[in-house]
């Protein structure tokens, strides 16, 4: 048994600085068993995904409450494929609106959590979802 | 004495037949649904309340009459059967034009005082043009970097006749200062000018995390507008103690009282250290709770809050006016508790919510709009959370006498329970130095994130129930409600006005009433009077601040 552990970044870009969500959640993926990076506040998309190839995780979890993820979310998804993570997924949370999840994931999303989600349901997604990668 | 001790005896004596004779064989028959039964802070709650709960609980020193110490049941003897409490929905979004717009709604529908949501960048001390600000616009509120926005903002809106209160922080000192030079141009005298600051940044370390320079000269800023306002702006709240943000991030009822009081006592605390007279300051702080889900624990804080204030500035920093003594604050209902999943139900738990409010007795209340688990409400949700409180205000009777809840035995033991656990908690601090200690170990915001993780947990584990989303869900729900879209724009427009701003201003005067600014922060010398010259030159809130970050540095927070 050396299975390799799955590795996420937990990222807070933007201004906002409402981390309960970003701290619950790393909490919880770390109590899984995962390996958890939390970035801290206000990571420009440069510095998140800088951190994620220093990192070499297999997970962005992005955690946005102010309404900036239009700008924010494909921008951070264009930087990781640039650095060569084509693996990496980048899973948002927070205060998305319906209408706006089509197009996050046409832009390389991977899943958006809305507020109620349940921990385990994160936990099972990574897990399902990282599995694949080589 | 013996005459208590012989009531007690007796009282227990009855209770102990009552479990025997009438609960035991029920609770044989028919178990109870659950082992524990808890609050929403995950307090246990006993199955009755009975004398015996309340056998500590004095009449005349505890509980007392209102508009008298320790001002548990309020702070009028008429509660609000002389005046209602204020209907201040916080509202904010885009450009000054367009939260110009919606004020306006909002008074012509009878609301009867103002709140500010300021934008990210705002709230940074960024401008509209900063590269920090992409994406950021308007978007959590509306958007101001200069007095030409705050002209716009506050057009045709009287300052001398509207209060207006103002959630800032960070750079609070700049906003009052162009609120007050907006106010001058309207003509308005400072001293008749009345309003709120949020401007408590302690609590922004602690939990809401919005802070731009270092602890202690963030506090020094607070004290300046203190000791300003005491002196030229006497009817203005300088500050808004903040438990909101605190419950928020996942507190529980008892840490949002405890560490807001506890800041309270750190801010008055400061405010002595500069020389200023308890009696002239401490009447004009503010504080602003939660109310959250579990109605009788919130109305528990209130009385609670109220009683221990009286008690502390008499006790530590031996208050004597009347008004020193006595707690107002405003409430808004839990942001946090509404769910995205069958969104209509916010409605009702708002009502709830804000009703404890209410009970406990709350100077001004906001009502959440029921679509903000989604997006910034829209005209039509607003509408409905005002009604909320007029339905509250004018249909309930909840307002026709004083303290309605006042000598329940479950209210004053979860009043007294409150109390003591916030001493405990003061202790604590104390012991650390202070909060500004506490908050730099770190103390306040662990304890809120372990608060908050139990909470996630319970709710996992179902002991938490979250109506239509851990229980009563719908599959395949569809959420039909029209949210309101800050359009991309916003940000080109600010940008333009900044430009027309800064094209129009005499540079000079900017850059020497910057330079005054700095050499007022570097010398410990109040910084309010260089701020408004600043402010009056159209000098940015992005320049303001970055002047003063130039003195104080910039906060970094430890890992904890």
């Amino acid at each position: 048994m050396n299975e390799r552990k799955i590795r996420v970044l937990v990222a807070k870009p933007g201004l906002d600085g409402h981390d309960r969500g970003a701290k619950v959640i790393a909490r919880a993926l770390r109590d899984a068993g995962m390996e958890v990076i939390y970035t801290g506040l206000r990571q420009t998309p440069e510095m998140i995904a800088a951190a994620a190839l220093q990192e070499d995780v297999d997970a962005v979890g992005v955690s946005i409450l102010s309404g900036a993820h239009n700008t924010l979310c494909p921008r951070i998804v264009e930087l990781l494929r640039e650095r060569g993570m084509d693996d990496c997924l980048v899973i948002v949370g927070g205060i998305i609106p319906q209408e706006d999840i089509p197009r996050l994931k046409e832009q390389g999303v991977s899943a958006v959590f809305l507020p109620g989600t349940s921990t385990e349901d994160i936990v099972t997604f990574l897990r399902d979802n990282v599995g694949q990668r080589a | 004495m013996p005459e208590t001790k012989e009531l007690n005896s007796s009282a227990d004596a009855s209770a102990e037949r009552w479990e025997r004779e009438t609960l035991g064989p029920v609770l044989k028959k028919r178990p109870e649904r659950k082992k524990r039964f808890e609050t929403v802070s995950l307090d246990e709650v006993n199955r009755l309340y009975t004398p015996a709960d309340v056998s500590d609980v004095v009449f005349e020193r505890d509980t007392a009459y209102p508009g008298e110490f320790p001002y548990t049941r309020g702070i009028h003897p008429t509660g609000y059967r002389g005046k209602l409490w204020t209907m201040r929905q916080f509202a904010g979004f885009g450009t000054p034009e367009e939260t110009n717009a919606r004020f306006k709604y909002l008074l012509e529908h009878g609301q009867t005082g103002l709140s500010v949501a300021y934008d990210l960048p705002t709230l940074m001390g960024y401008d509209a043009d900063s590269p920090l600000s992409e994406g950021e616009v308007g978007k959590c509120g509306v958007a101001v970097s200069s007095l030409a926005d705050m002209e716009v903002l506050f057009d045709g809106i009287p300052l001398e006749e509207v209060t207006v209160s103002q959630t800032i922080n960070a750079p609070a000192s700049v906003l009052l200062a162009m609120y007050l030079v907006v106010a001058e141009k309207q003509g308005a005298d400072f001293r008749k000018v009345s309003g709120t600051l949020q401007n408590d940044i302690l609590k922004e370390y602690i939990a809401q995390k919005e802070w731009i320079y270092p602890i202690r000269p963030a506090m020094k800023l607070v004290i300046d507008t203190f000791e300003f306002c005491t002196r030229h702006v006497p009817k203005y709240n300088p500050i808004s103690v903040s438990g909101y943000h605190i419950r928020e991030a996942g507190s529980t009822a008892l840490q949002e009282l405890a560490f807001t009081l506890r800041d309270g006592v750190e801010y008055v605390q400061w405010g002595v250290d500069a020389g200023l007279d308890v009696d002239e300051f401490v009447p004009r702080i503010s504080f602003f709770f939660n109310a959250h889900n579990d109605f009788f624990e919130e109305v528990a804080k209130y009385r609670a809050a109220r009683r221990i204030w009286a008690r502390v500035m008499r006790e530590r920093f031996g208050a004597g006016s009347e008004r020193t003594l006595q707690l107002r604050f405003h409430t808004q209902t839990a942001g946090v508790s509404l769910t995205v999943q069958q969104p209509l139900n916010n409605i009702v738990r708002v009502a709830i919510q804000a009703l404890a409010g209410v009970l406990g007795g709350t100077q001004s209340l906001h009502t959440d709009a029921y679509d903000e688990a989604l997006a910034l409400p829209t005209d039509r949700a607003a509408l409905i959370a005002l009604r909320t409180q007029q339905i509250i205000a004018e249909e309930t009777g909840v307002a026709n006498t004083v303290d309605p809840l006042g000598g329940s035995y479950f209210i004053e033991s979860l009043t007294k329970k409150m109390e003591d656990g916030a001493y405990e908690y003061f202790d604590k601090i104390d012991s650390m130095g202070g909060m500004v200690e506490a908050i730099e170990k770190g103390f306040p915001q662990r304890e809120i994130q372990e608060s908050a993780y139990q909470y996630q947990k319970a709710v996992e584990r179902g002991d938490q129930t979250i109506v239509g989303v851990n229980k009563y869900s719908m599959e395949g729900e569809q959420t039909e409600v029209p949210t309101l879209v800050i359009d991309e724009g916003v940000r080109g427009r600010q940008v333009e006005r900044l430009e027309r701003a800064k094209s129009r201003r005499d540079s000079g005067e900017v850059a020497n009433s910057l330079e005054k600014l700095k050499r007022a922060a570097a010398s410990g010398d109040n910084t309010m009077p260089a701020t408004i010259e600043a402010v009056r030159a159209y000098a940015t809130l992005g320049e303001i601040c970055d002047a003063l970050r130039d003195v104080y540095g910039l906060y970094e927070e430890p890992a904890f």
